[in-house]
């Protein structure tokens, strides 16, 4: 008998058809795999499941019963969890209280406390209860979640995109756990869009594609390349990775420290890094790790950075406004599209004038005609689908918006460009597109820096790699050189010479020592 | 079952039509109180809407009092698009009463005459820059020490009321004026010229079209006015672009504390030709819903900055006509800010009419 079973789900919202017919079959003890783009319905799909959103039309059936979902108790109630993306927990309460809050109030406090230490036992969850959960790390509250959900005795149990915050090592564990869970016959729905991780943990796959199912397959037995075909319905084109010999030295950080805005921020401690022209430096880095702050302090938005801590071909910038960097050379693509990128409600045409102001006169004039012919211009030439440049930001996909951003600063023929999360949210044909402009401006000369939460994207493209961790950064190391498991190792802070934080790490290769000391010099 | 449903794209249409549908649901619920007061509604509301247009003199009036509600609102959309909420135009326009008649005063005084060609400019530079300064106290508090500028701007009016209260209780009492307390008048020289024969319209409603082409210019096709709205709209593209925000504010603040001056040298040297005690009659509070009624766009706030005017004039008229009560000019305005708020709503959802079965489904 199937656990779960969704047939002929649709679901219809103003502008898209989120759902179309959908079916799912999930048996009892698997770990089943949703897959899918942004956008395929993945969460469309999973919040009809959860009783947060109602199908339009289709049936679904829980342990070969029709039910009607009507809101998350009673999804709950049936003995559905979700442990959702962004967390929902208190920041200022213990991991008890968290869990206690989310659960009916049947039982008290301290026997919930004592229910957390066992599943964490059970399960191989390390999660200290009494801790409050703002000095928990993204992991930790990750797992907090997890066993809130547990202690519901779920079976079934909905995972959105688990591993994007975790650490290489944190996702074994975490795999460790899921197929423990499995074993003991609580069904998984796992959503993700990695592919290397669906193969090594799922023994079923669904995959969407515009809201349809385009294959059920098992993804033990098919390669990345026919996964993504059913995902993208074509295989990403392969990147062209020719080797560039770094030119000259275009920034130099060094002893870049800027103290914590609020208590939840990141201080920045002691940076220190090169980017030369003609390479691209990749940041790796657990999220929450001072990424955000080094990113606001390198593009001007923090202005608190120690004097001559920031240099461009040699001149000290630490105190430049974002503007002003940018006239130097300087151009920078944020995290957050909508909102910082560019204005939400401000057509593609308005936002170009945002960081490329040729179209404006000396005498600040605003040239309508020039600034439309500039924002037509990135439109056609990095294959932005919009409603014309008269389109607002907010009315394009991520990943169309994402080509906009990105492609107006490439367009500004930068000698430095940095950028955080390039292809965060993004489909995978955007994200070709916008890796493949990355390597070529490279190839033009320009120095890269590029920060990413996804390791495989920092191995396919970057030269070099650095890794912060706790506002620090570790030395660099070239990516040929580089693993997995060591950058995994350093972004829990362990890396050679890491002084404190890197007490007891394993000893650095003699070969590895040297490249950091010359990269740092 | 009605329910509200999200629309894709904000309608543009909605937008422009969310104030008729405001004003159309103000004169229902105005007609309403005027049968609850006894009145027959279609008089009164001829009174306000139909009456005040009857006749040459009763709508250059109109246009007289919308020329400051125009001038102040322009600065408060410029204000209000770049996210700063200067609440206080009404104290920046005393200040402009205060400053701009105070020259005129000081020239009536000491008995230069000057050409109305310098006299009349001066007279309005003094008004703006005494509007800018009360502005820029604004200003100061929320740059240096991150006060609100709400609860500030605010506060000031009442600081203003009463300096205008001392000037003309003390020091600029006309000694011949048997103890009230106000000015002498000014000399002929400073007044505003008149526009319109045998009318009291001045030439300030023209400078009041100017300024909204002016405004139009600054708010749509100058890179100043494009960064002060990234600034209101997403204040994290602004620092991303590295747009100041403390010079953004400093504009928004000048430039309608500025204008609401402008306002009040005009309406110095315009119409009161003296300062007393009760040159203010909350047009800068006014102005606001002009402003919004407008939809922040200058071409909207002259016909908004009209039909408010018309409002006042009607109140009036209400008064000595059907003896309406005073208060009945601002219940209306007040009706129509709230309404047109609510039919706001209608910009990003609209409504649907489920049936019974499909919400059961």
């Amino acid at each position: 008998m199937l656990r779960l079973e969704l047939i002929g789900i649709s679901k219809q919202y103003p502008s898209v058809r989120a759902n179309d017919n959908v079916n799912l079959r999930v048996l009892p003890g698997e770990i089943h795999a949703v897959l899918g783009e942004n956008g395929a319905g993945k969460s469309t799909m999973m919040k009809m499941i959860y009783g947060a959103v109602r199908p339009d039309e289709g049936e679904i059936r829980w342990n070969g019963e029709k039910v009607e979902i009507k809101n998350p108790q009673q999804a709950r109630a049936l003995g559905i969890s979700m442990v959702f993306q962004h967390f929902s927990l208190f920041d200022t309460l213990t991991a008890a209280e968290n869990v206690w809050l989310g659960l009916d109030k049947s039982m008290k406090l301290p026997e919930i406390t004592q229910r957390i230490t066992q599943v964490s036992k059970d399960y191989g969850l390390d999660v200290e209860p009494l801790r409050p959960v703002h000095s928990l790390s993204v992991g930790e509250r990750q797992r907090v979640e997890i066993v809130r959900s547990l202690l519901t005795s779920p079976k079934l149990l909905i995972l959105d995109e688990p591993t994007s915050v975790l650490t290489p090592q944190a996702v074994q564990k975490l795999f460790v756990t899921l197929r423990k869970l499995a074993a003991d016959g609580c069904s998984i729905l796992y959503i993700s869009h990695k592919l290397d991780e669906i193969r090594a943990l799922c023994h079923n796959c669904t995959v969407l594609r515009g809201g349809k199912v385009t294959g059920m397959v098992d993804p033990r037995t098919v390669d990345n390349a026919g996964l993504s075909r059913l995902m993208i319905g074509a295989e990403p084109p392969q990147l062209q990775h020719k080797q560039v010999k770094a030119g000259a030295v275009v920034m130099s950080v060094q002893g870049l420290s800027v103290p914590k805005l609020d208590q939840f921020g990141t201080t920045l401690s002691d940076i220190g890094f090169e980017v030369r022209a003609g390479e691209i430096v990749g940041v790796a880095g657990v999220s929450g790790n001072g990424q955000q702050e080094l990113m606001a302090a390198l593009s001007g938005e923090d202005p608190r950075g120690p004097q001559g801590s920031i240099k461009l071909f040699g001149k000290d910038i630490a105190s430049h406004s974002p503007r002003r960097r940018r006239k130097e050379g300087l151009h920078f693509v944020p995290e957050e599209r909508l909102g910082r990128g560019a204005v939400p409600v401000m057509s593609l045409a308005q936002n170009t004038l945002l960081t490329r102001t040729e179209a404006v006169s000396g005498s600040g004039w605003i040239r309508s005609t020039a600034v439309d012919l500039l924002a037509a211009n990135l439109i056609s030439r990095f294959n932005v689908k919009a409603g014309g440049t008269g389109a607002a930001a907010k009315s394009l996909s991520g990943g169309n918006l994402q080509k906009f951003i990105v492609g107006r600063e490439i367009d500004a023929n930068p000698k430095l460009l940095i950028v955080s999360q390039p292809t965060w949210g993004v489909d995978v044909g955007a994200a070709a597109l916008i890796r493949g402009e990355l390597l070529k401006l490279r190839d033009a000369g320009c120095a890269l820096l590029i920060v990413s939460e996804e390791l495989d994207e920092l191995f396919e493209i970057a030269d070099r790699l650095i890794v912060i961790a706790q506002g620090r950064m570790s030395p660099s190391i070239p990516t040929a050189e580089a693993t997995i498991e060591r950058i995994g190792e350093w972004m829990s802070g362990l890396w050679p010479q890491a002084g404190s934080l890197g007490a007891g790490s394993a000893a650095p290769a003699p070969a590895t020592a040297q490249g950091v000391r010359h990269a740092q010099a | 079952m009605l329910r509200l449903e999200a629309r894709p794209q904000p309608s543009k249409l909605m937008s422009l039509l969310s104030p008729v549908l405001a004003l159309v649901l103000t004169a229902i619920l105005a007609a309403l109180l005027f049968v609850a007061l006894g009145k027959d509604p279609a008089k009164g509301l001829g009174i306000f809407f139909v009456e005040p247009l009857s006749n040459l003199r009763q709508f250059s009036e109109v246009l007289l009092k919308a020329t400051p509600l125009i001038t102040i609102a322009l600065g408060l959309a410029v204000c209000y698009r770049s996210n700063v909420w200067n609440i206080g135009a009404e104290g920046q326009f005393l200040l402009g009463v205060l400053s701009g008649g105070g020259v005129a005063l000081w020239l009536t005084t000491s008995g230069i005459v000057l050409p109305k060609i310098v006299a009349v400019p001066l007279v309005l530079a003094a008004g703006v820059l005494g509007g800018m300064a009360w502005a820029s106290i604004t200003a100061v508090l929320r740059d240096k020490f991150n006060a609100s500028e709400i609860l500030v701007s605010l506060m000031l009016v009442y600081v203003a009321q009463q300096l205008v209260n001392y000037m003309v209780f003390g020091p600029w009492k006309d000694p011949a004026g048997f103890n009230f307390p106000q000015t002498k008048n000014f000399d002929a020289s400073t007044w505003l010229p008149n526009l319109l024969g045998g009318t009291r319209l001045h030439i300030g409603f023209l400078i009041a079209l100017v300024l909204v082409g002016l405004t139009w210019v600054f708010m749509f096709r100058l890179f100043r006015g494009y960064q002060l709205q990234v600034g209101g709209l997403a204040p994290a593209a602004a620092r991303y672009a590295g747009f100041s925000a403390s010079t953004s504010l400093w504009t928004a603040l000048l430039i309608s504390g500025g204008l609401a001056g402008l306002a009040g040298g005009m309406e110095a040297i315009g119409s009161f030709k003296q300062i007393t005690p009760h040159v203010s009659t909350g047009l800068g509070f006014t102005a606001i819903i002009v402003c919004f009624v407008g939809r922040l766009h200058p071409v909207g706030i002259i016909f908004a900055g009209l039909l408010l005017s018309m409002m006042i004039i009607g109140g009036e008229l209400g008064q000595s006509r059907l003896g309406l009560p005073n208060a009945l000019t601002g219940v209306f305005q007040g009706l129509l800010l709230v309404l047109l708020l609510a039919c706001d709503t209608l910009i990003h959802y609209r409504v649907r009419v489920r049936s019974a079965l499909a919400g059961a489904h």
